[in-house]
């Protein structure tokens, strides 16, 4: 097995008496869709932000490609190759969809401090952005502005940026939620061709989604992880049934 | 689009049509008049760099007009009197050159700029405000305080400053001074608005979670725009304290802080041109409803409340309609 690219080594997170993370160990091995289900308040969200940055765990500490990243801030962290999906859009909202792509792009590149090429005419920039786009599907809507798409396209959006970072891993909060079945099912097929650019950590909802797509499948129930598997060893996993499959593969 | 094109070119048109119309007619208060608009338009440029473009709602922009005002005037002075500035540990001799004095306006406010942005740009929202007010605050009592140059009454420069090939005090020639410079700060800001840092300024006003999700870090831009948003006022503080030949402390108050918002305000917040316009707006205003009443500044404020209630984009929001992307 290879070393982890991505590697959480037993953090732990309090808000006063609450432990939304407590003692958490996952790792993103390359070329797989590691998922992390859990119910509503279980702490995902928490933890990819202490992934990702923004949230400083009180113990324990975040390796990326060999490198202790734990005190860096999200920005280095975005710079190292982590690419970020919201569970709520985060997007330049007066901004046209290409923007928000040359956007990404140009972060990525790192030149931000020029004040005089018109940047939305950088050959290069506009290059990454546009085949990001195409990539999910919202070429079309380039001149659109991000306050005019539906919930849906703006999670494309949302994964198109990611791409114009070419990221070492992916963090994905719940990139699916809101795309209705067509959508889910074609940005399905785009996941399971990008875990091989790079890997990808996977918060999400839909059952279907997670089972396809999954190597391994960790869940997540109070802030702590109960169990992690590839996908059989989950879904036969009694205690992980008990916990939160059981009403959901009922239904 | 076009709308907003032709809009631009009007103005700068009127501007220049104007007082060419008035030197034709030997009237040189209409031509200081347009100068005084121009002037305040370039102040209000530098604010909407940091106010429009960044979101930094800065009321101590005060700090940097009279920064680049006391430039002026201590260097000035200084040459009058055919005293050093400062005798050690080195010496610097004061200086009637326009340019000299507008490279240590921009260089010093920017400066300044910085320091107070290090410190400012750590809060946001309210504190933001109060904090760059106090700053310029501080200033505007240092200045009263100070008695080398005036101190509260000011300090009169009674030969406006050189500039090669020009005769400075002809007002015309004043005017293309500033004309010239005012396109020249256009042409920058518009460049910038487009460029890289624009797009990532931009961002990072309307989302810092994204533009740091995407490698870059809010506080960075944020300086940046600040120091620059900065050296342009105290150009524009230079200029003023050359048109009027006078610095005092006034330049610091935060009434002139209020005012350079209102020319960003009304004209349009975040638009290239809105201070332009806002600036020509308001020095139509104070002539025209100053002739009325020494009390204009009632009709200007119903005028503003106005503005912030029903037209949010300002006169360029109202004409122009809503910021095209541009592509």
């Amino acid at each position: 097995m290879t070393e982890p690219i991505l590697d959480i080594r037993g953090i732990s997170k309090s808000f006063g008496a609450l432990r939304a993370s407590n003692n958490i160990n996952i790792d993103l091995r390359a070329g797989e869709i590691h998922a992390l289900i859990g119910p509503n308040g279980a702490g995902k969200s928490t933890l990819i932000k202490q992934i990702a940055g923004g949230l400083r765990p009180d113990t324990g500490s975040v390796h990326f490609d060999g490198q202790d990243i734990t005190a860096l801030s999200t920005a280095a962290r975005a710079r190292l190759g982590m690419g970020r999906t919201f569970q709520i859009s985060s997007l330049a909202m007066e901004y046209t969809v290409l923007q928000n792509a040359v956007l990404g792009a140009l972060g990525h590149r790192g030149d931000v401090f020029r004040f005089f090429r018109p940047v939305m005419k950088d050959a290069g920039l506009l290059a990454t952005a546009r085949a990001s786009l195409e990539q999910v599907g919202l070429e079309e809507f380039h001149d659109a502005r991000v306050s005019e798409l539906s919930h849906g396209q703006r999670r494309q959006l949302e994964v198109a940026v990611a791409l114009t970072l070419s990221p070492k891993v992916f963090l994905m909060d719940e990139p699916m939620a809101g795309l209705g079945a067509e959508g889910s099912h074609r940005l399905m097929g785009f996941l399971d061709q990008l875990r091989h650019k790079a890997p990808i950590l996977l918060v999400e909802h839909d059952m279907d989604a997670v089972f396809t797509l999954a190597d391994r499948i960790s869940v997540l129930v109070y802030g702590g992880i109960i169990a992690t598997g590839p996908v059989e060893d989950i879904r036969g996993n009694p205690i992980v049934q008990s916990a939160y499959l059981g009403e959901e593969t009922a239904a | 689009m076009r709308k907003e094109f032709f809009l631009n070119a009007a103005l700068l048109g009127v501007l220049l049509a104007f007082p060419l119309w008035a030197w034709s007619v030997d009237e040189p208060y209409l031509i200081t008049l347009a100068t005084r608009a121009i002037v305040f338009a370039i102040a209000g440029i530098g604010l909407n760099f940091a106010l429009g473009f960044g979101g930094l709602v800065s009321l101590g922009h005060a700090a940097f007009f009279g920064l680049g005002g006391y430039v002026m005037g201590v260097l000035a002075f200084h040459a009058q009197t055919y005293t050093p500035v400062m005798g050690w540990p080195l010496v610097i001799n004061g200086t009637k050159s326009m340019p000299t004095i507008w490279l240590i306006a921009i260089a010093l406010s920017a400066l300044l700029a910085v320091g107070i942005g290090a410190l400012s740009l750590r809060t946001s929202g309210v504190y933001f405000i109060m904090i760059t007010l106090a700053f310029a605050q501080m200033l505007y009592y240092f200045t009263i305080s100070w008695p080398t140059y005036g101190g509260e009454d000011g300090l009169s420069i009674y030969v406006r400053n050189g500039f090669p090939g020009l005769n400075t005090m002809d007002p015309i020639q004043f005017f293309a001074i500033c004309y010239a410079i005012l396109l020249i700060v256009l042409a920058f800001v518009f460049a910038a608005s487009r460029s890289p840092f624009g797009l990532a300024l931009g961002a990072s006003r309307q989302n810092e979670e994204r533009i740091q999700a995407v490698g870059q870090v809010p506080f960075r831009l944020y300086l940046t725009a600040f120091a620059i948003s900065g050296a342009i006022t105290g150009l524009a503080g230079a200029l003023f304290a050359d048109l009027n030949r006078f610095i005092s402390p006034t330049m610091f108050s935060w009434q002139t802080s209020g005012e350079i918002m209102i020319f960003v305000i009304l004209g349009g917040v975040g638009r290239v041109f809105g201070p332009v316009a806002g600036a020509v707006l308001f020095i139509l205003l104070e002539h025209t409803l100053g002739g009325l009443s020494e009390f204009w500044h009632i009709y200007l404020g119903a005028i503003l409340l106005g503005v912030v209630l029903f037209a949010r984009g300002g006169l360029y929001g109202m004409v122009a309609g809503r910021e095209v992307a541009h592509d």
